[in-house]
């Protein structure tokens, strides 16, 4: 979309709704915003109906600010918890059915391939868990297999979170939930494994303690999605509501889980790698140029 | 189909005028110096009333797989995505052979039928003009996505090459695949031979994207009978093609973002028990019934009608489609032969179903026999549900699991039941 589109005709402001004219004057898409001036803006994302202290809609909220073109983005999600907040964001967003994320991002960006030779669009995969690692675990594969170029970013709180508390292939090992009434009898699904051995060409997992890191993360990886191929974060989003976490203790849960087992890290493929430091360097010399 | 269509059709065509090139709406762009218009490069865009009705046409004796693949190469279709099932596997290799001397755009082969469905979805909403294709266990494994196609309004063709999908699990042909597809909501289309094979594609792209009606089509064939076996069918010069889809002239907007930001997804997921959602879900499962009814003329005009009636006004009609309308002709010409008064309905156009057209058609009927080649007859039910006196029909004879149906057997069932 031009960002001319976007701004009312003359005349016409006045008579479109307060909240898209603070979207257009005071919002994301005008002005490249960061993260250090959330709630001095108007956000992509903002009235939600997600739980109180849910670490989820943080981070979502969170990616949107790194979105590197937000007038260029379709987000793709499936059934889950993450969908109710990215429905409500100013944001295309294809809510499609059960854990098919992964091939319908492929038409789709194949589709805007063809439509849009000269404009990047960048398609983005923001699902659960469960919509990825379970139902939707081949369409993941396969388009990591084929090298599609779009971003897919699990939102995994480790839990089936919307259905009300089943485990996931992404529930720790022991975890007793709805469904492994016993306690879940295997290993938490190594995704970030699969994904370097699909051949993805950047990986991170993340945990939303470091809202900048956060922000850059996404970039970079839409970003070296756009230009080299398929790219995945898996980022540690927590339900207090499962997993019984005091509202306001929803951040220390999330630092102590980092430090035991959900460190960031980073992967990049040799192509990846290669591309991510040249742009690195290109945009370093704008920026002095600039001065 | 062709030519009871062709001489009508052409006499419209005289009415429009005389410029020779009046359907022409664009050329390629010339290729550099020296080097030959061929192929793909060389191909233009016509009139769809040009490419589907007036253009002249020559006959080739070829397959029902052949006569989709001239059909799509003559479709403008952006992107194609292929599994392969027998019987549609060749169908979607001669589809590759197309992308790869660039009639089409994309191609690729998906992992499964959840993951090409959904794909089609996903290219669909891009705005792209797409196919696919598939065949009785695939068609069962992408339903989920397939049912979702018509609320999601996204235009896109499936053909669908019937064979068994119960068990035994068989390859043989048995088309109760359909029954599946009738209460989807897209359009479904039944081709009786190789001619309805190559017409009826053309057909669905162009209706399935009209504005008023915005739905996806799927062209039915019985397996084998009709993909593997040749038959004549009549098709204008290779060098013209449909007008690419327009997707900012639809129902829905496209998910390019290429419309200004609001926090109203299009795709709206509307789980929750309150007042909003039903209201949200009947409005949108009312406008893709209405749709189809809308897409009624369009097909009307470019299949020459919903029905074609062979003898009509005979006591006995025998109402078919697909496979068994061939059947139900040669039973015809044989009844008739033996002094028995027999015609024939063919239905075209299963979705929409044609209820005024057919309660006409059979007013008069005494008898009617629904030959169908499935076991559930679900062809008959819906005659039965649509006719006055539904007592005068006959469901049967019904043949399944790969047999094929002899004319006696439907002369058979017209005598037995009085």
């Amino acid at each position: 979309m031009s960002l001319k589109t976007i701004q009312a005709a003359t005349g016409f402001k006045d008579y479109l709704p307060k909240e898209y004219q603070d979207l257009i004057d005071d919002g994301p898409f005008l002005q490249k915003r960061k993260v250090s001036e959330l709630g001095s803006f108007k956000e992509a994302l903002e009235e939600h109906p997600m739980c109180s202290g849910c670490a989820m809609t943080l981070f979502i909220r969170l990616c949107y600010v790194g979105f590197p073109s937000l007038e260029h983005t379709v987000l793709v999600g499936t059934a889950g918890c993450g969908r109710l907040a990215i429905s409500q964001g100013a944001v295309p967003f294809v809510y499609g059915n059960y854990g098919d994320t992964n091939a319908v991002a492929t038409g789709l960006k194949r589709g805007l391939e063809i439509r849009f030779k000269d404009q990047p669009k960048d398609v983005v995969v923001m699902a659960g868990d469960g919509g990825l690692a379970d139902i939707g675990f081949h369409a993941v594969m396969h388009s990591w297999f084929r090298k599609e170029k779009f971003t897919t970013v699990m939102l995994d709180n480790e839990v089936y979170g919307n259905t009300g508390g089943q485990d996931s292939g992404m529930t720790q090992k022991g975890m007793v939930m709805k469904m492994a009434p016993t306690g879940k009898k295997f290993e938490k699904m190594d995704m970030l494994g699969l994904a370097k051995t699909a051949g993805v060409a950047y990986t991170a997992r993340i945990a939303p303690t470091n809202p900048t890191r956060v922000a850059n993360t996404i970039r970079k990886a839409v970003l070296i999605a756009r230009e080299v191929g398929p790219t995945f974060i898996q980022a540690y989003t927590s339900c207090n509501i499962e997993y019984a976490i005091p509202t306001p203790k929803v951040m220390d849960d999330a630092r102590a889980v980092e430090k035991d087992r959900y460190s960031f890290e980073e992967y990049f493929s040799d192509e990846a790698k290669a591309y991510w430091d040249e742009s690195e360097k290109e945009r370093k010399r704008l920026r002095k140029a600039k001065k | 189909m062709a030519d009871g269509v062709n001489v009508e059709k052409g006499a419209e065509a005289a009415v429009r005028g005389d410029d020779p090139r009046a359907h022409v709406i664009s050329e390629k762009p010339a290729p550099p110096k020296g080097e030959a218009k061929t192929g793909a490069a060389a191909q233009r865009v016509v009139d769809p009333d040009y490419l589907l009705l007036d253009a002249p046409r020559t006959k080739e004796f070829i397959t029902g797989s052949e006569a989709a693949k001239e059909a799509i190469r003559r479709a403008n279709v952006d992107i194609a995505i292929a599994y392969p099932i027998t019987p549609q596997s060749e169908t979607m290799q001669q589809v590759g052979y197309l992308y790869a001397e660039g009639y089409i755009k994309d191609y690729y082969r998906g992992e499964e039928e959840i993951g090409v469905m959904s794909a089609v979805a996903g290219a669909s909403r891009a705005g792209v003009r797409t196919l696919t294709a598939t065949a009785g266990p695939g068609l069962m494994r992408g339903i989920e996505s397939i049912v979702s196609w018509p609320g999601g309004r996204l235009p896109s063709l499936l053909l669908v090459m019937c064979r068994v999908v119960n068990a035994p699990l068989a390859i043989q042909p048995d088309n109760v695949e359909i029954s599946y597809l009738l209460n989807a909501g897209g359009i479904v289309l039944h081709g009786e031979n190789q001619q309805d094979f190559y017409d009826y594609p053309l057909v669905g792209f162009m209706v399935g994207e009209k504005p008023e009606v915005t739905l996806p089509v799927a062209v039915a064939v019985d397996g084998f009978f009709v993909t593997h076996a040749r038959g004549w069918v009549s098709m204008p010069a290779e060098d013209i093609k449909l007008p690419p889809r327009n997707c900012y002239h639809e129902a829905v907007p496209m998910m390019d973002n290429e419309n200004p930001p609001i926090r109203i997804a299009r795709d709206a997921p509307i789980q929750k028990s309150n007042f909003i959602s039903y209201q949200m879900h009947a409005s949108w499962q009312q406008e893709v019934w209405a749709a189809q009814e809308r897409a009624k003329k369009w097909l009307d005009r470019w299949l020459g009608g919903l029905l074609e009636i062979v003898n009509p006004g005979a006591k006995t009609m025998i109402v078919a489609s697909g496979a068994a309308v061939s059947q139900g002709r040669e039973a015809v010409r044989q009844g008739t032969e033996q002094g028995l008064d027999v015609g024939l309905v063919k239905v075209k156009s299963l979705r929409p179903f044609p209820v005024d057209e057919l309660k006409a058609a059979l007013a008069h009927a005494e008898k009617i026999v629904v030959p169908e080649f499935n076991y559930v007859g679900w062809l008959a039910k819906e005659v039965k549900f649509v006719v006055d006196r539904a007592e005068r029909v006959i469901d049967g004879p019904r043949v399944f699991g790969g047999m094929t149906m002899p004319t006696e057997l439907i002369l058979e069932t017209i005598t037995a039941f009085k």
